[in-house]
């Protein structure tokens, strides 16, 4: 089977030397239920270079989130070989390669705000000056800096997903995987928190796994835009994004959601996930706001 | 008794449209209130209506009593509330731990399990006697013991439950930051734990009491609020034996209202207690 990629003017083109941040071959899922077999994922293969921002786009159940899991090593695929920078899945998980951010936000209730943040360098050993200076950073960065010492059963579901990006990027992983973070955002807060994730990644370097159901919301981000089709779940098409042309994505500004070449690409992945199909019928759970 | 009230009093539901300050003065006078209906009418029986006081000893002659024999009573208070107390530490400490053992190893909790469900069964002051005799006519261990027993149900119970209550996302988010088993521990199974914890250790201060106070009546030494209710009783001073009944009443309360105010200490920010204003 090949592996539907894009052989044009996008970034992984550039010569790059570094082993791909994720690399998916062949990879099944197949979860036993009482009620029998759920295949939630069928011969996937993807792979994202270091530094590329992916996002996941397919309608409710098509396995995406499953597929991050399997990348977290907090699932084990059925079949087929899984690579992070180059290391099993389970190494990579040991030697802390990734932060995460799950659909729900997940976030400790009984720990303050800022004791959630500090969560992942406090179980790493991270001094508590630098834990503390490093907090409020990243405070400052998601605009929860007034809320540190709040629990989060105080703050609205939105900032509480904040708080669990903030975590994420906590200790600067060479890869990000976020599962819907942007998903209970009001429409400014999340252009906001996009432009900073580009921002972060761009400055980082991070490689960025992104799922979502905002064909808008994926097309502004990624390089690539990966749809996906349930039952069983597999990859339809990946979708280059060409916005900026030779642009880096630092550059990706607010103009750009303006821009002929946005809506072009927004028709593009429109029509991946519809699979050819007029547009309007099925791919029910996504948006296309 | 002394605590199914305070629960019902706690547990009942703020009315609508009464502010909170109203709410907190009405859960304090009420009860208040009617207490001093009820010794109104209890003295009333006795003194208007002429129920022998012999029989029934009015409020007033009980308070006499009470203050009469205030010394023994708060030595009887002492020696009754240690005994509690011991068993009630040693109780909790002996469930968490073991608890502990259930959660992590399914074998453990398979073979505790029908022994803890006896215990629970067991009426626990049938033991009384026994160990009573075992421990010899002098040993306050019998009593302790009981006590310890009794607290050790509800805390085990309710910490396996509580050891059970991590959500899978946070689960997943301690696998993910590689957490050592200790780590989880700390970080997240003992906190969600926590009010599971406190409960258990809310309801065994109840039984700590009560259990301590009634293996008193099966013999070993005397001076405790137990053996004296029996002896004056059986003296038949029925005064002196309900003002030891009301030193009872206010230990077991003390001991509830303690561990009540612990948990409410501890768990100003657990899930259970959020409040939307
Ligand atoms: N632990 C599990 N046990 C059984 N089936 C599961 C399990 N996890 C996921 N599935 C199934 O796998 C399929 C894919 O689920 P997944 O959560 O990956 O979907 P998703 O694409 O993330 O959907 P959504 O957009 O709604 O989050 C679904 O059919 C789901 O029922
Ligand atoms: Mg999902």
């Amino acid at each position: 089977m090949s592996e539907p990629q894009d052989a044009s003017g996008s970034r992984q083109d550039r010569p790059t030397q570094t082993t791909p941040a994720v690399e998916v071959h062949g990879v099944d899922k197949v979860f036993e239920t009482r009620s029998g077999h759920v295949q939630a994922l069928e011969s996937i293969d993807l792979t994202v270079a270091a530094g590329e921002f992916v996002s996941l786009i397919g309608p409710s159940g098509c396995g995406k989130s499953t597929l991050m899991r399997l990348v977290a090593d907090l699932d084990e695929p059925t079949a087929g070989d899984l690579a992070v920078f180059g290391k099993s899945a389970r190494q990579a998980r040991l030697d802390q390669e990734y932060g995460i951010a799950f659909q729900q936000a997940g976030l400790l209730p009984w720990r303050t705000v800022a004791g959630n943040v500090a969560l992942p360098l406090e179980l790493h050993g991270v001094a508590s000056a630098a834990r503390a200076s490093r907090v409020a950073e990243l405070l400052d960065m998601v605009g929860l800096a007034d809320f540190a010492d709040r629990h989060p059963d105080q703050l609205s579901g939105g900032m509480q997903q904040r708080v669990a990006i903030a975590r994420a990027l906590a200790e600067q992983p060479r890869l990000l995987l976020m599962d819907e973070p942007f998903g209970a955002l009001d429409e400014m807060t999340r252009e906001k928190m996009q432009t900073e994730l580009v921002r972060i990644s761009a400055e980082t370097g991070a490689a960025v796994v992104f799922v979502t159901h905002s064909i808008p919301e994926a097309v502004f981000l990624s390089d690539r835009v990966v749809v996906m089709s349930p039952r069983p779940g597999r990859i339809r098409e990946i979708v280059p994004m060409r916005l900026g042309a030779e642009a880096e994505r630092a550059e990706r500004t607010e103009e750009l959601r303006e821009e002929r070449a946005f809506f072009d690409m927004v028709t593009a992945v429109r029509e991946a996930l519809h699979g050819g199909s007029p547009v309007g019928a099925g791919a029910r759970g996504v948006e296309t706001r | 008794m002394s605590a199914g009230a305070v629960t019902a009093a706690t547990a009942a539901g703020r009315p609508k449209g009464m502010s909170p300050r109203t709410e907190t003065t009405l859960r304090i006078v009420a009860p208040v209130a009617v207490g001093i209906i009820v010794l109104g009418i209890w003295q009333f029986l006795v003194s208007v209506v002429g129920v022998s006081d012999y029989l029934l000893p009015s409020p007033a002659s009980i308070i006499e009593e009470f203050i009469a024999s205030w010394d023994s009573i708060v030595q009887a208070t002492l020696i009754t509330g240690t005994n509690a107390l011991i068993g009630l530490v040693l109780g909790s400490i002996l469930g968490i731990l073991l608890a502990a053992l259930a959660a992590r190893w399914r074998a453990v909790d398979r073979m505790s399990a029908p022994v803890v469900a006896m215990l629970a069964v067991v009426p626990i002051v049938a033991l009384a006697p026994v160990l009573n005799s075992m421990f010899g006519a002098d040993s306050q261990f019998g009593r302790q013991a009981i006590a310890t027993l009794a607290s050790f149900v509800p805390v085990f119970l309710n910490t396996l439950r509580g050891f059970r209550q991590t959500a899978p996302v946070h689960r997943d988010l301690m696998k993910a930051y590689a957490a050592s088993s200790g780590q989880v521990l700390r970080t997240l199974t003992l906190p969600t734990a926590r009010p599971f914890i406190l409960t258990g250790i809310r309801i065994a201060s109840s039984l700590a009491v009560i259990s301590a106070l009634v293996a008193e009546y099966f013999g070993g030494p005397r001076g405790g609020l137990g053996s004296l209710i029996s002896t004056s009783a059986a003296s038949s001073q029925y005064a002196r034996a309900w003002a030891y009944v009301v030193a009872s009443i206010a230990l077991g309360l003390l001991f509830y209202l303690a561990t009540l105010a612990l948990e409410r200490l501890l768990l100003r920010h657990a899930p259970q207690v959020r409040r939307r204003p």
